[in-house]
């Protein structure tokens, strides 16, 4: 365990970018975990690995990678990655985004993507808020929600990351929050594998904006609070048909997977012998 | 040798692709040649305009400031466009649709309409026009037409610039 | 990346040498011509045809073409495409061009070639579609925030179409910076004859590649003068991109005002410092002259034909014309300013480079402007008038 962690760290992370500048109890610090241990188990080759991001926390992710980092304009990274993936095929293109990031300004670019099925790899820190520029309020604020430009509470309904993901077209969607480990990276290598748009929404802690906002309490009871507020799709399916209809937690899991053909793939194809 | 043509009339008569023949056939022939159109929101319909300035040299100026020859299809797009003719310039209107005193009334729907189709009205003022300007060859004129319309119609529309040289020919005699 | 410049190829898929086409495909031509082979644009008159041009030809010379979701999406993938390689390009008008702007000031942060073709149409806002103007021209210069520097040709023909497109790639891979082609809906539609370039006519100047191992690069050091070579992705280079302020390794340094500083006056001395070698006009003086022209673009071609009937009356008068307009050319203006009383500047819009050539001039000469707008070109009789009897004033800002 100690031995890969130090691996994932000597290969992966650029260490003159050390120290993150993530706040204590944020779970962006997971993510980074995460996705390097899901690129290193799928056997990737870095030199051939692009990580993209936008404006926001988790979009300083690519900055602490030792590979080719495309730290763009807020909502915009997936429209640059789809440039990156279009022009070489052959790169493997990972987008770090955020709620904000993704959903807000980069709603529409969000939804292209899945519905050309550009072979990207899409991982959305969900945190509820706009975290670095203080907590304001987000596309994914839960109703009632509390944030700096919500004071009395959010009155709009939040997105369904996920439904949005499938209904727009992606062939592979996954939710899971960073207190589970093991399944998020397994989670990551799948998308990762996956030809096409694949989506995996990742529910973390903002301790510092919407956490302290809504009083969740300290890191631990923030952590706590999304370990009991989630249910994994493989045991809620396993509650009788009442129980199931009245759970109000957030279903966690590989929520769609299927086989559509991706876009560079039918775009070889068409112009082949022109 | 500055020549300046406008062609006027409704969007939907093939002016826009008559500037563009008459200009192709002017390079081919070695002139410098620049053609404009503009037209209203209507796909058909409105008063649309294309214009050809045919030159011995470099064109700068790219719009018909005394137009030479000026062809009005329609009524409107005659009042919009049939202004600013050149001393010595001719005017010349479809007979069909155009009041014009003063201006050589020539029948081209008419007689496309004798050749089987009414849409190769243009092509005969092409062949009309070809011949009153006298610049280039007529087969210079009518292989531009044939690159530019349909496969399958090129007999037609080499009988349409035939016409409308024939036209010429007959108002030129009486 | 992609496989070397077939010209053989791409020449056999454009067709004759001499053609009589649109402003528009000329300048699809011309990116074909100048090596490009990604294209990410968005609908817009009285660009589209520029597009749809493209799409036809890209494909069959290995390109790749697409349309995006709008035009801020289409700049995305064109500075994203750029970075592995490609030469990537997108086309727009002006409201297109202004969602653009934020975009553009990435391309120049980031050092991303790239090349932009912006057909002007008659604004502000959705204006007239269909009708021509050169109203973003400051904005070209000025329209992304912050300090920056931009390289931006003016086309006053077809043939200019297909060379300054061409010429645009070049200087976009040499200084690692986006090029802006501002044409307009008058070039744009109108027909012209064009001849397209001989093998021995195209030279592809390519960005410069490292010249040191992975470890040893530093991927934003100047070494060429002010220019750093630049390592694509996927070639084992692990180069670090952002719009964030950084520094010579790329890496955020954002609390180092010295970081900033070195950064950004680096990136604006390295167009502006080439200034001479940019400067690409074309002059038409008469000895004697008490006044003179200053033109770009459509208008040039109006300013041409009012020349030619000033000296036909026997009145004399200069004539400069700006191909390349940013960098502003200020050493060859003056030097244009300095025997003339007077110098009228025709624009299609309410007053835009006459300014800065106002700036330049610095009172040498007084500076009067023909301000057409409305969607019908400037005629060379209102350019005579204004010559005989006066221009419009300019006044600062307006």
């Amino acid at each position: 365990m100690f031995n890969q962690a130090r691996h994932i760290r000597d290969k992966y992370i650029r260490d003159e970018m050390w120290p993150s500048i993530f706040c204590t109890g944020c779970g962006i610090g997971n993510v980074l975990n995460y996705t390097l241990r899901a690129v290193d188990g799928v056997g990737l080759d870095i030199d051939r690995c692009v990580f993209c991001s936008g404006i926001g926390c988790s979009s300083r992710l690519p900055g602490y990678i030792e590979a080719d980092g495309l730290h763009t304009t807020h909502g915009r990274a997936i429209a640059f990655a789809t440039g990156v993936k279009l022009a070489e095929p052959d790169l493997h293109v990972v987008v770090f985004t955020g709620d904000g990031d993704m959903a807000g300004i980069g709603g529409n670019h969000f939804i292209h993507a899945a519905r050309r099925n550009v072979d990207l790899t899409v991982i959305c820190v969900n945190n509820y808020n706009y975290g670095m520029t203080g907590g304001q309020v987000s596309p994914t604020t839960p109703e009632r929600g509390l944030t700096t430009t919500s004071p009395y509470g959010n009155v709009e309904q939040p997105f369904d990351l996920c439904r949005l993901a499938i209904g727009a077209g992606a062939p592979f969607v996954a939710r899971w929050t960073v207190g589970y480990p093991y399944e998020t990276i397994e989670a990551i290598a799948a998308a990762l594998r996956k030809p096409g748009f694949a989506f995996v929404e990742l529910l973390m802690p903002c301790p510092t904006g919407y956490g302290k906002e809504n009083r969740l309490g300290d890191s631990e009871a923030v952590w706590r609070w999304y370990k009991e507020h989630t249910i994994s799709r493989r045991d809620l399916l396993q509650l009788s048909p009442e129980d199931r209809a009245a759970s109000r937690k957030i279903v966690v899991g590989t929520l769609w997977d299927v086989d559509r053909p991706e876009y560079t793939r039918r775009w070889a194809e068409l112009v082949q012998g022109l | 040798m500055q020549k300046e043509i406008r062609i006027c009339g409704f969007g939907g008569q093939g002016i826009v692709l008559a500037g563009v023949v008459l200009g192709e056939a002017a390079i081919r022939a070695g002139y410098w040649a620049v053609q404009t159109q503009s037209y209203g929101p209507e796909a058909r319909g409105g008063a649309a305009r294309s214009e050809i300035i045919i030159s011995s040299e470099p064109v700068d100026y790219p719009r018909v400031q005394a137009a030479d020859v000026l062809v009005a299809l329609s009524q409107p797009g005659f009042d919009k466009f049939g202004r600013g003719l050149a001393e010595g310039g001719i005017v010349i209107v479809e007979q069909d649709l155009v009041e014009a005193g003063g201006a050589r009334a020539v029948p081209f729907a008419r007689t496309a309409e004798k050749l089987g189709r009414k849409i190769v009205g243009n092509i005969v003022m092409l062949g009309y026009v070809g011949a009153l300007l006298d610049l280039f060859p007529p087969e210079v004129l009518t292989e531009a037409v044939l690159r530019n319309v349909p496969a399958g119609t090129e007999d037609l529309n080499r009988r349409a610039v035939l016409a409308g040289r024939e036209l010429f020919a007959a108002g030129a005699r009486s | 990346m992609t496989a070397g410049f077939d010209y053989e190829k791409i020449s056999g898929i454009l067709g004759p040498r001499e053609q009589f086409t649109q402003g528009d495909v000329a300048c699809a031509y011309g990116a074909l011509l100048g090596g490009c082979t990604f294209f990410a644009g968005y609908p817009i008159t009285p660009a589209t045809e520029i597009a749809e041009a493209l799409s036809r030809l890209l494909p069959r010379v290995g390109g790749i073409c697409t349309q995006m979701e709008d035009e801020i999406a289409s700049i995305s993938a064109v500075i994203g495409a750029s970075w592995t390689g490609r030469r990537a390009m997108t086309a727009t008008s002006g409201p297109g061009f202004s969602l653009m702007q934020e975009n553009i000031g990435y391309a120049c942060m980031s050092e991303t070639p790239c090349v932009i073709i912006d057909v002007q149409r008659s604004g502000p806002s959705t204006g007239q579609p269909t009708e021509p103007a050169q109203g973003d021209m400051l904005q070209a210069r000025w329209g992304t925030h912050g300090d920056h520097e931009i390289i931006a040709l003016a086309p006053a023909s077809v043939q200019e179409c297909v060379d300054l497109t061409r010429k645009a790639f070049n200087l976009a891979e040499e200084y690692r910076t986006p090029v802006l082609v501002m044409t307009d809906g008058e070039v744009g539609h109108m027909r012209e004859k064009i001849v397209l370039p001989a093998a021995d006519e195209v030279e592809i100047r390519r960005r410069s590649g490292p010249s040191t191992p992975p470890g040893a690069f530093v991927p934003f050091q100047a070494t060429r003068g002010k220019i750093p070579e630049m390592a694509g992705f996927g070639t084992g280079f692990h180069t670090y991109v952002t719009g964030l302020t950084h520094d010579e390794r790329g890496l955020p340094a954002t609390s180092s005002a010295n970081a900033h500083t070195r950064l950004v006056r680096r990136l604006c001395e390295k167009i502006a410092d080439a200034t001479p070698a940019l400067t690409d006009v074309e002059q038409d003086l008469q000895e004697g002259a008490e006044a003179g022209l200053i033109s770009y673009g459509i208008s040039a071609r109006s300013a041409a034909g009012a020349v030619k009937r000033l000296r036909r009356d026997g009145l004399k008068i200069s004539h400069l014309r700006l191909v390349t307009v940013f960098p502003f050319p200020e050493a060859v203006v003056q030097a244009f300013a300095a025997p003339l009383a007077r110098i009228i500047v025709p624009e299609l819009n309410l007053g835009q480079i006459c300014h800065v050539v106002r700036e330049a001039v610095d009172g040498a000469a007084r500076i009067e402007r023909v301000a057409k707008i409305g969607g019908e070109i400037i005629t060379p009789l209102e350019i005579v008038r204004a010559v005989r009897e006066g221009g419009e004033p300019v006044r600062a800002a307006s």
